[in-house]
């Protein structure tokens, strides 16, 4: 019989092995299951982590795209992993995502043609604001009804998806556009654009921002008393009343965190490689960034690999299915396997397993 | 008068990992008899009683029950023997009524009616009053002890283990507990009395069988020893009452005026217009039987509830309606009962711990970024003055014992030079010789000026350390009255008495 055994101090060794036997695991049971849809599963593993980055026809495309996918998701997973760790459960920076977008994008499209230079760093603010507002709503709602934020943040998703259609087809469409949904191309209007910095690295303002998130929150959480905060409200949240933590305070700071740095994903992305305002603008980073907060094991520097990982996935993900034919379910499927594992090996850092039969039964 | 032996445990081991429980425990127990398993914290009893109960195996050993081999593989197989238990922590379900919570814990539940009617006559013969229609949530510690042995007596067990049964009763309600029991032990069941208060024992028990450290060190007949024999035997060293420095006191400290707040605990008590003052150089004593509002009165002192500004004042100025950090920075520490969860972040490592409560009175910040190699030092303070046995202060909380973790987080609290210190069960689960250094770690700091308020269950450790004292009794707190010249039997009063419960003993 297998049995668990709690640790008394968590296991330092687990804590970092725990992911890589979760890539490991999924690698496994991945290439089962492309091996049950009849593609040579060792092609598909290698089609999805190795072709990428080294293949020697797409590679050329395919790298720039590491950075320029991994990026938001950083940004966005790194403000969502400091709620988590206080027991905050902001599920909706996809709408905080959007909203940040819109925000930033109306900003950037009121002043066209200008050509200012304070536009882009306007741009940048406003699409902090617009993912802070949308994560204040939920916030608010849980600190004054104490409705629960989970559910709310969600659906707040839903709404900023269809004010997303509505501006596209309305306020924000192109009236160049020639009838088509969609704002104008922010790329084409240098002013209010944020360009690949260095041809063929993917390299752009979103980046720069999400390495300084990296940093910033790893040194809030290592230094800084307010990560000590953060960190014992969702350890022992009584232990953070008595340390004189208010439950109010850190559900505004961490809900308002996360929708600012989601926000500001939204709007380097419609700024850069999106370019502009579409119906189908949003791609789910904000739900897949809460993969990539869990996967880094909520650690800073943990979520830059994670997000790293969960970005070559895609554009490996991407590239199987143009190469070898897998469908799409097959790679979402591939990706949930990775958080079902991570979740499930995690166990090993705080019990250990024990074979054999019970001593005794408490 | 040699009664036949219904129970006998003969050798019995049982080891964790790192910690010998028992070791070769051997004991009898006849029939009719009440028997005293005494030790201190961490001496062995619980896990003994729990081998009895059939909850833990033992690794060696054997025990015998009317003659047979007796080995429980479960809690049902040993009251299936005749084996009975009343836990110090009650399992009850507060939204639930007295039969419904009893019909929880049996085999086979007669029809409500049935079993309503078989628990009043039970309780009338044993002189326990309880109606069994009423909530458990509305009943007192005393009253909830009382569904847990009417559960028991309705097994009719032949063998009945109590484990601490009076650390929730008032002096009076001791009372009629011994009245019930030595009824029992008359009629021929046996009980198992496990406790560390000697003159209880010396009053109730005929045989007494004591443990330190995992092994037996003596048996005795308690009415033919002293109490501070037994002590001596139990702690295995002589022991000195703390040293007090006598008592000028100061101006006024912290007062309380009318404090009133809604208990923040679903089943807690509230607070009501509760009054007191302490001076500098003063301990207030605060007694009660646990759930009357000693939580909730720690929570009101420390900041983590809120109340109306001018029912706590410090120095004067008042700060009802403030949050811990701001107390804290007037000089008031508080450490909370329950050391895990609450006191201490289970998960975290002793210098985290440290930084916790400690931050904002040891200057452990700087603009917010935190001073580690600080902290580090502090921590490491407190675990040299306060003898914390710990490998070292990156261990996590909840891997050091009970007792280890709250000499620590008593010494992180009695280490910040504070000028007010409450203190909710500072001596709870540590053993005797840290139990007298935490004492006298307390006087000293009020020898130097600190006002302290000490809430305890232990009315032995109030009577030796507090100047005056008072006692919660359902959220309210009597007015306080001087240690010297007070009775156990006012003590009682002021705890409550027996909380309305009648002795209702026929004579059989």
């Amino acid at each position: 019989m297998i049995r668990l055994e709690k640790r008394p101090s968590p296991s330092r060794f687990w804590q970092g092995a725990t992911p890589v036997l979760a890539v490991v695991l999924t690698m496994i049971a991945g290439g089962l299951m492309f091996a049950a849809l009849g593609k040579n599963p060792f092609d598909a593993i290698r089609t999805i982590f190795w072709d990428p980055l080294f293949h020697p026809q797409f590679a050329s495309y395919s790298r720039p795209q590491l950075l320029v996918k991994a990026a938001p998701l950083i940004l966005i997973a790194i403000g969502l992993s400091l709620g988590f760790r206080a027991g905050i459960w902001n599920i909706g920076a996809e709408g905080q995502y959007i909203m940040g977008a819109l925000l930033g994008a109306g900003v950037g499209l009121a002043f066209y043609p200008a050509d200012l230079w304070f536009i882009f760093p306007l741009m940048v603010v406003a699409g902090a604001f617009g993912g802070w507002v949308w994560a204040m709503i939920p916030a608010i709602l849980r600190t004054r009804f104490n409705t629960n934020e989970i559910l709310v943040s969600l659906l707040m998703v839903y709404i900023a998806e269809n004010i997303l259609s509505s501006m596209s087809l309305g306020l924000l469409r192109n009236p160049e556009g020639g009838g088509f949904p969609g704002s104008r191309n922010l790329s084409q209007y240098p002013a209010a654009s944020n360009p690949e910095m260095i041809a063929g690295t993917g390299m752009h303002w979103g980046v720069i921002a999400a390495l300084m998130a990296v940093i910033a929150a790893y040194v809030l959480l290592q230094r800084h008393i307010l990560g000590f905060h953060i960190k014992l409200a969702g350890q022992a949240p009584r232990a953070a009343r008595y340390a004189g933590v208010n439950p109010t305070g850190l559900v505004l700071l961490c809900m308002g965190i996360s929708g600012a740095l989601a926000g500001l994903a939204g709007l380097f992305e419609v700024a850069g490689p999106a370019g502009r305002i579409s119906i189908d603008f949003n791609v789910g980073y904000g739900f897949t960034a809460i993969i990539v907060a869990f996967l880094g094991r909520l650690n800073p520097i943990g979520i830059l690999l994670a997000g790293l990982l969960m970005a070559l996935t895609y554009i490996g993900g991407e590239l199987a299915q143009f190469m070898l034919g897998l469908p799409a379910a097959a790679i979402q499927a591939f990706q949930g396997m990775l958080l079902f594992f991570l979740l499930a090996v995690d166990l090993l850092s705080n019990y250990r397993i024990r074979l054999g039969y019970k001593k005794e039964a408490i | 008068m040699t009664r036949p032996d219904l129970l006998r445990v003969e050798g019995v081991t049982k080891t964790y990992p790192g910690v010998v429980a028992n070791s070769d425990v051997s004991f009898a127990i006849s029939q009719g008899e009440i028997h005293a398993l005494l030790g201190e914290n961490g001496a062995g009893k619980s896990t003994l009683v729990k081998m009895i109960y059939g909850l833990v195996k033992p690794d060696q050993g054997r025990m015998t029950l009317r003659g047979a081999s007796y080995a429980p593989v479960e809690p049902r197989a040993a009251r299936a023997s005749g084996v009975a238990m009343v836990f110090q922590h009650f399992s009850l379900f507060e939204a639930l009524n007295v039969a419904e919570n009893v019909a929880l814990g049996m085999e086979n539940p007669p029809p409500m009616k049935e079993l309503a009617s078989r628990i009043r006559a039970v309780s009338q013969e044993y002189g326990l009053p309880l109606d069994p229609a009423r909530m458990v949530g509305d009943l007192s510690a005393g009253e909830r002890q009382r569904v847990e042995i009417i559960r028991c007596l309705l097994q009719d067990p032949k063998l009945l283990i109590m484990d601490e049964p009076t650390s929730v009763l008032t002096p009076q309600e001791v009372d009629i507990l011994f009245k019930t029991l030595r009824q029992l032990a008359a009629e021929g069941t046996a009980i198992l009395y496990i406790s560390h208060k000697l003159e209880e024992i010396r009053a109730l028990c005929d045989e007494a069988t004591i443990l330190r450290r995992g092994k037996v060190v003596a048996t005795c007949t308690p009415r033919e020893r002293s109490a501070r024999e037994m002590a001596e035997l139990m702690v295995g060293a002589t022991l000195t009452p703390p040293a007090r420095a006598g008592g000028n006191k100061g101006v006024v400290a912290l007062e309380v005026a009318d404090l009133s707040v809604a208990s923040p605990i679903p089943f807690g008590t509230s607070l009501k217009n509760v009054s007191f003052r302490v001076a500098k150089g003063e301990v207030l004593g605060i007694a009660g039987v646990a759930g009357n509002g000693q939580d909730e009165l720690l929570l009101a002192l420390s900041g983590e509830v809120k109340a109306a500004r001018d029912a706590v004042r410090i120095d004067g100025a008042g700060i009802g309606d403030t949050d811990p950090t701001t107390r804290r920075k007037l000089g008031l520490v508080a450490a909370p009962e329950e050391r895990l969860g609450h006191a201490a972040a289970p998960d975290m490592s002793l210098v985290e711990n440290a930084l916790l409560s400690g931050a904002v009175r040891q200057n452990l910040t700087r603009n917010g970024f935190i001073d580690w190699p600080a902290t580090e030092r502090f921590a490491a303070a407190i675990v040299a003055d306060f003898d914390v046995r710990t490998p070292g202060t990156q261990v996590a909380a909840r891997a050091l014992s009970g007792g280890n973790l709250q000499k620590f987080v008593v010494g992180r609290e009695l280490s910040q030079s504070p000028s007010v210190i409450v203190i909710n069960q500072p001596t709870w689960g540590v053993d005797a010789a840290a139990a007298a250094s935490i004492r006298q770690a307390i006087l000293d700091r009020a020898a130097g000026g600190a006002a302290v308020v000490v809430i305890s269950q232990d009315l032995d450790e109030l009577l030796e350390i507090a100047d005056s004292f008072a006692a919660l009794n359902e959220g309210r707190l009597t007015t306080p009255r001087p240690v010297a010249g007070l009775t156990v039997d006012e003590i009682g009063l002021m705890m409550g008495g027996a909380h309305g419960m009648e002795v209702a003993h026929h004579g059989h």
